[in-house]
């Protein structure tokens, strides 16, 4: 009887030891799974995507135990908050509405953002430049924002809810469209497809990702934005009382730029650079 | 928990109460007609009329609504043919798509409720009303229909109160409904608890009035009075 008490004892102490090791340096990061190519799924449920990898070589450089957590999408900052998980690694743009709940770390990654419609929709060929920035603003913002004002006048546009997506096409900036959130983008391009929206906003690379894999007709129209509502790139979310964790993330993700880290994961999934 | 945060989405929250009434109210009301005229094929003598009511109730009631509205919503705009026939203009709308997986759902619950119901009632009842001279019509809609009606009625309030709940996945379908709107103040605030406090309260001050209009119909059309 003694012995068995002395058993339960030692493999308890024994359990918390390993406990409390692991704890000292692990690292929970919070992902959605569900946004190719960042973050997305294999048919057999495992996670894969450039932030998937972008992940475990951040974490060997912090010399850190990491996994990853599921979470969707529109619970993404509350969980964080609620230390479901440490980090959110997640395609998740750094704005200035975020960043009064969380902080984030330096962006490691960025791209522009584009509507989408079906081949032979009226939205096709809108007389805009190629590219606009908003942070920038000037003449050339402010005409082709006026362009598309009138041409999604009364039209129906789809967007992942709690998207820097979302919050441009309630900013006012192209007239009052209505606006169609989804939980996922899969869901977004579902419905684009079906015909039920008249355009979706996304990131273009999630568009582009879905046309060749769907094979469904999915076209871009006009132009990419970025700055403003967008956020300046994609960066970890971190808790705001995490300074430590912060720094350590930063380290990393300066150690993954220089030596071609990022850049090589980006050509590999996205198909051009879109390190930062 | 902050109130004054959770007074000011009150509003906004109260505004998309509406929608989720009007979503249960219509599907309760189209489930009644689908519900009786299903209860009514189950007790046919032809054997197919049975086994159709008989798979349509054990359809829907062994598979969640979510999978019905994600069906009726996402499946059924993946078929070509649909979206080029004139069901489309129906089925393009995720309202009247919330509706018909909601009205399909309660229907077939409702249809085993009243089925059950048409079942206890007495023979000597109907044998009676036969003796009396009133033909197979006169007999359901005077005799039966009215007996059947009052001994669903607790369960049929359950369905009610089950029902108002199941709107809630209306917004998985891109309404904003009660649920829907609180899930998107949280999207933007990320303060879960206030918001969802406020929502689950609005639901169940709505199961308050709905528990209290059964139980006065209970008590009116009892037996004993």
């Amino acid at each position: 009887m003694k012995n068995i008490f002395k058993f339960f004892l030692s493999s308890i102490a024994a359990l918390m030891i390993f406990f409390s090791s692991a704890q000292a340096d692990s690292i929970r990061i919070g992902t959605e799974g569900a946004y190719p190519p960042w973050n997305a799924k294999d048919e057999s449920g495992k996670l894969i995507g450039f932030e998937v990898e972008l992940a475990n070589w951040l974490c060997i450089y912090m010399g850190a135990d990491c996994t990853l957590v599921e979470q969707d999408w529109d619970g993404m900052i509350p969980g964080l908050i609620m230390r479901k998980y440490d980090a959110i690694m997640a395609g998740m743009s750094i704005t200035d509405e975020r960043m009064k709940t969380i902080n984030f770390s330096q962006g490691y990654a960025d791209e522009v953002a584009s509507l989408a419609v079906m081949k032979g929709s009226s939205l096709e060929g809108m007389d805009t430049p190629k590219a606009i920035n908003l942070s920038t603003g000037g003449g050339d913002v402010k005409k082709a924002l006026k362009t598309l004002t009138a041409a999604l006048a009364g039209k129906t546009i789809g967007v992942q809810t709690a998207t820097i997506h979302q919050n441009f096409l309630e900013s006012g900036d192209v007239g009052s469209v209505k606006v169609r959130t989804y939980k996922t983008q899969d869901e977004v391009n579902l419905d684009l497809a079906a015909g039920r929206i008249d355009a979706a906003l996304a990131a273009a690379v999630a568009f582009t990702d879905y046309a060749e894999k769907s094979g469904k007709p999915v076209v871009l129209v006009g132009p990419t934005f970025s700055g403003g509502a967008f956020g300046n790139g994609v960066g970890v979310g971190i808790r705001k009382d995490d300074t430590d964790l912060l720094k350590r993330f930063n380290n990393a993700i300066n150690k993954a730029r220089k030596n071609g880290k990022i850049s090589e994961l980006a050509i590999k999934w996205f198909g051009f650079d879109a390190s930062m | 928990m902050d109130l004054v945060f959770a007074l000011e989405n009150f509003p906004r929250l109260l505004k998309a109460t509406i929608l989720t009434i009007e979503l249960t109210f219509l599907s309760l009301f189209f489930g009644i007609f689908v519900g009786v005229f299903f209860a009514i094929l189950r007790a046919s003598k032809i054997k197919i009329l049975f086994f159709i009511s008989y798979y349509y109730s054990y359809i829907f009631r062994g598979t969640p609504l979510l999978v019905q509205i994600f069906i009726i919503y996402f499946g059924l705009a993946q078929l070509e043919w649909i979206r080029e026939s004139f069901l489309w203009i129906v089925l393009k709308e995720p309202y009247s798509c919330a509706i018909i997986a909601f009205t399909l759902n309660t229907g077939a619950y409702s249809s085993e409720i009243f089925r059950s119901a048409f079942e206890t009632i007495n023979k000597g009842i109907v044998e009676a009303a036969e003796s009396l001279g009133l033909n197979k019509i006169n007999t359901f809609l005077r005799i039966k229909l009215p007996i059947a009606i009052r001994q669903s009625l607790p369960a049929y309030g359950n369905e009610m109160i089950l029902m108002l709940k199941g709107t809630s996945l209306a917004s998985t379908v891109t309404l904003l409904d009660l649920t829907g709107v609180a899930k998107h103040i949280i999207s933007t605030t990320f303060r879960p608890v206030e918001v969802f406090i406020v929502a689950g309260s609005i639901y169940l001050i709505i199961t308050f009035i709905i528990h209290n209009i059964i139980k006065f119909l209970e008590k009116k059309y009892s037996f004993n009075s």
